[in-house]
């Protein structure tokens, strides 16, 4: 599970989160994101990545960390998962950093809703907790269900 | 030469090629099954396919070494170095043999009947290769002449020998060991003997008869070796067809369709940044750039683009066997064959012509015999015609036959309840035709196992639709029926429209676009009208539905001038009102990611000049939204008869009345008894129907508002609070007669009003049957069957009192 010894870490406010290095494709700065009417709320828009479209998440809606402000200009994680190719909008990039799996733990049992299905775990690191997301999970379960919440919500 | 026969040489060669590395692999591991099926598999085909094309020579050697390569596959046989030399000559020849295909279109003289004797005596005498222990080396008395020729043409057969290590071990071997080369001559013949059965295990024994023709053998092959080396140098003069052209997987050709595109933008963006440069230089340059561009995108659609002769090809035999299998005599033509369109749609295009030449021939077309009653020749005709005219494919399939009869049609569809027998009435023939287009519909009167089974058309209409294309039909009963197919002529970069709504840009693809149309600020309000609350535009004296596109996205409208698109969503019209109309552009479509997939009313998207992503709309999609289309065929069909059958009304006289948000409702007159106006004081109440006494009987109430509501209620007439009517007086218009009477209230009688009146539109709620314009104004018809139906229970009321 979870023995990824290298994790690309990022900031969404000052909560710090880790997704496994190998997932990630490349790290860019912020780009003009095309909303999509319509979309589930939790798509930003379209990003246009070399001429290819990537389809951008705001990974703050998802986690539910609150809405960004209105000149966010978030980053783009690029992060490929077997669903394809995604861009994560995160607030700040950390450092790639080496963990020890020793110092890993489960998610608390306090965790709950799509948070509890998608972080992994937290590696305690000196002064802060590191959450980690499981990419692969990002883009069935969690979006879809999200998806029909919201649908069911404003219809 | 024969387009047929270059394929074949094509294949065969590349074929070939392979088979060279393969037997030699085979070489190393005998028992290899998967190799040996693939061996056979190439043989096999090349037998097949020169045995079609009447090569017989070539089909004569390919078959023994099939018969050969079959035993071996099936295990009857072990693989031994000479059964690998005979079947490599035999590659040999075949390779010449098709050189000489390529030169002359004929397979040549040469049968080359020792190789096959060889082949076939391998395949009978080869189970006994224990008799005799030394093997390899024999058969090889060939292989040194070939070895050598082929070194020197090391184009064709030297890559196998020199470039593997495991055929050199086996083709050079009697090469270098020279000294050998007159034993080996002589333990030929051993196990090619015919005349000595394999069981025997006397192999000394054999050995002097056969020698003579062993050596005769060896003298001849050689030679046809030597013919094999020699023949394919004249043709390297100019590119031979293997050379000319190779097979090119379809991803590659994808990505180098995207970078086109890629470069198509990037050159947008250069040629729009020169001009604001002054810079003679740079746009010299940047004008060179832009046509080598353009030149560089059309030469990568063209690989793309293929004739549709690829799938019509197949069609003269699927027609033929049909036809044998009905009893008919059916002939095809076709026209345009070379017409190109993109592969992805020639694939999707298959299954869908395929469908409709079985139908044609299975339903289309008589039996000899009725075509012989009926003064036609025997012989029907099926004419597949093609055609490029306004950046589309036109695909047309003709047939001679019966045609269509539009009464069975109706007959069938009314038995089956498709549509309604009041309905049926009022349709023309040409929408009965277009019912074979129906889910679930089938006429033919016994099932075949051709067609028949009521599935089909409509899947033919979905699949076309699905790639963008349009199907519709003509048919004369008794002259024939002819499909009409129109589709784009490639998918991958298609002329889009680009437009502006709420701040965004989106693609409309320009198929769908009919025609554009500008109001200003002041006409603004007047230009649109409301059919209940349905906004509508008059195009050309017909109702157009608007549908805005702010509104079904979600964004915020900045535009003061109104913008329309005039659109065509399947058989359908609308107008799409937008902010901002800008260019028509290129544009390269790409698909959005699955978790927008849901989203209908977007098709894809695509890059703009500015590096920017925009959207491409769903023209169809959208429509759907907005509820302009019904959602299945049927209703689809309903609607078009709601309007056929008003076309078709004589002269009548309408009531007009106010509607409920001031539109303007006409009743016919002819069901109405009378016209009443009622004091609000006189209604009483009888459960929750509000009654009123009239001419000695009760007389139900209901209010125009709740008829026109979706989901009927009985509501009460408005009240105060102390349980007074709002109104004083109430206009009441009286349906029915004797004891079933029931009373229509509504706000204002306005008219009434006598004419021919043609139906314009599509009922947008319940209770309405159309829409009109009367006296220059938008106008709903009430629908009075509808409405009596509904209040059968009030009238039952009435009766019970």
């Amino acid at each position: 599970m979870a023995d990824n010894h290298q994790l690309c870490t990022f900031f969404l406010e000052d909560r710090f989160f880790g997704v496994d290095v190998e997932k990630v494709q490349e790290v860019i700065r912020y780009q003009v994101v095309t909303p999509v009417p319509l979309a589930p709320p939790v798509v930003r828009g379209l990003i246009n990545l070399r001429g290819q479209i990537v389809t951008a998440i705001d990974l703050r809606r998802l986690l539910q960390v609150g809405d960004p402000q209105d000149d966010h200009r978030p980053i783009n994680i690029v992060v490929q998962t077997r669903q394809g190719t995604f861009s994560l909008l995160v607030d700040r990039i950390g450092d790639v950093l080496e963990v020890d799996q020793s110092c890993f733990e489960r998610p608390p049992d306090t965790l709950e809703g799509i948070a509890r299905e998608l972080i992994q775990g937290t590696y305690k690191l000196q002064g802060r907790l590191l959450l980690t997301i499981n990419i692969d999970k990002l883009f069935n379960l969690a979006l879809l269900n999200r998806y029909r919440a919201t649908a069911k919500n404003t219809g | 030469m024969d387009e047929i026969i270059v394929e074949f040489l094509t294949e065969s060669l590349e074929g070939l090629d392979q088979l060279d590395n393969k037997f030699v692999l085979l070489e190393q591991n005998p028992d290899d099954r998967d190799t040996l099926a693939s061996i056979f598999r190439t043989v096999h085909t090349i037998k097949g396919t020169c045995g079609f094309l009447g090569f017989s020579h070539l089909e004569k050697l390919a078959h023994a070494g099939e018969n050969l390569l079959s035993l071996l596959r099936d295990g009857k046989l072990s693989f031994t170095q000479e059964i690998a030399s005979a079947l490599l000559n035999m590659l040999d020849a075949v390779r010449t043999m098709l050189g000489e295909i390529e030169r002359t279109e004929t397979d040549g003289e040469e049968s080359y009947p020792d190789l096959i004797q060889v082949l076939n005596r391998l395949k009978e005498g080869g189970s006994a290769p224990p008799a005799r222990p030394p093997p390899p080396e024999p058969a090889d008395a060939t292989p040194p002449a070939n070895e050598s020729s082929a070194a020197e043409d090391a184009d064709v057969d030297g890559s196998g020998s020199e470039l593997l290590p495991p055929g050199s071990v086996f083709l050079l071997e009697p090469v270098s060991t020279p000294p050998e080369k007159p034993s080996t001559l002589s333990s030929a013949q051993r196990p090619e003997s015919p005349a000595t059965p394999p069981s025997s295990a006397d192999t000394s024994a054999k050995s002097a008869q056969p020698a003579a023709q062993a050596l005769e053998r060896t003298a001849s092959t050689p030679a046809a070796l030597e013919r094999a080396s020699s023949t394919p140098a004249p043709a390297a003069g100019g590119p031979s067809i293997a050379e000319s052209s190779i097979r090119v997987d379809v991803p590659l050709l994808d990505k180098l369709m995207n970078l086109v595109g890629e470069l198509v933008l990037a050159r947008n963006q250069i040629v729009e940044y020169t001009l604001l440069q002054e810079n003679p230089q740079l746009m010299a340059a940047s004008q060179r750039l832009n046509l080598i561009t353009s030149e560089l995108q059309e030469g990568i659609m063209r690989t793309r683009m293929q004739p549709i002769s690829n799938i019509w090809a197949k069609f003269p035999r699927i027609v033929r066997d049909l036809a044998v299998n009905c009893g008919k005599q059916v002939r095809v033509e076709m026209e345009g064959k070379e017409t190109e369109l993109d592969k992805s749609l020639i694939e999707a295009m298959k299954d869908p012509l395929t469908h409709l030449i079985r139908n044609a021939v299975d339903h289309g077309i008589e039996l000899p015999a009725v075509r012989q009653a009926s003064g036609k020749p025997e012989e029907g005709c099926l004419l597949l015609r093609a055609y490029h005219e306004g950046g589309q494919v036109h695909i047309e399939i003709a047939d001679n036959g019966a045609g269509i009869n539009p009464i069975k049609l109706r007959n069938k569809a009314v038995e089956k309840g498709l549509i309604t027998l009041e309905r049926a009435d009022a349709m023309s023939d040409q929408d009965f035709r277009r019912l074979i287009f129906l889910a679930g519909f089938s006429t033919a009167e016994k099932i075949t196992n051709i067609s028949g089974r009521g599935v089909g058309m409509d899947v033919v209409k979905t699949n076309i639709e699905r790639i963008g294309g349009v199907i519709d039909l003509e048919s004369e009963l008794g002259h024939g029926t002819t499909f009409k197919i129109r589709i784009p002529l490639t998918l991958a970069i298609v002329p889009a429209l680009i437009v502006t709504s709420g701040g965004e840009r989106f693609a409309i693809p320009q198929v769908n676009l009919l025609e554009l149309i500008r109001v200003n600020e002041e006409q603004r309000d007047a230009a649109i009208e409301y059919v209940h609350s349905n906004p509508v535009y008059r195009l050309r004296g017909k109702l157009l539905p608007i549908v805005y596109l702010n509104h079904e996205l979600n964004l915020i409208a900045t535009a003061r001038v109104l913008n329309i698109v005039v659109l065509q969503a399947g058989q359908h019209q609308l107008g799409l009102v937008v902010d901002q109309i800008n260019d028509t552009q290129e544009i390269v479509v790409k698909p959005l990611d699955k978790v927008l997939q849901d989203i209908p009313v977007f098709a894809g998207a695509t890059i703009m000049g500015d590096g920017r992503v925009a959207l491409i709309l769903d023209i169809l999609g959208i429509a759907q939204q907005a509820r302009i289309l019904s959602d299945s065929h049927d209703q689809n069909v309903a609607a078009q008869l709601e309007k056929d059958r008003d076309r078709k009304a004589e002269i009548q006289t309408l009531l007009l009345v106010r509607s409920p948000g001031n539109g303007r409702l006409a009743i016919p007159l002819a069901p109405v008894s009378r016209l009443e106006e009622f004091e609000s004081e006189q209604v009483e109440s009888a459960g929750d129907v509000d009654v009123i006494q009239y001419r000695g009987q009760i007389l139900p109430l209901v209010r125009l508002k709740n008829v026109l509501s979706a989901s009927y209620s009985s509501d009460r007439l408005a009240r105060t609070e102390t349980g007074a009517l709002t109104t004083p007086l109430l206009q009441v218009i009286v349906f029915g007669d004797g004891a079933r009477r029931i009373g229509l209230v509504v706000d204002e009688i306005i008219d009434i009003v006598q004419d021919v009146f043609e139906t314009k539109g599509r009922a947008t709620r319940a209770g309405v049957a159309g829409t009109l314009v009367i006296q220059g104004r938008v106008t709903e018809l009430f629908d009075v069957q509808s409405f009596l139906q509904r209040m059968m229970p009030l009238l039952a009321l009435a009766e019970g009192a």
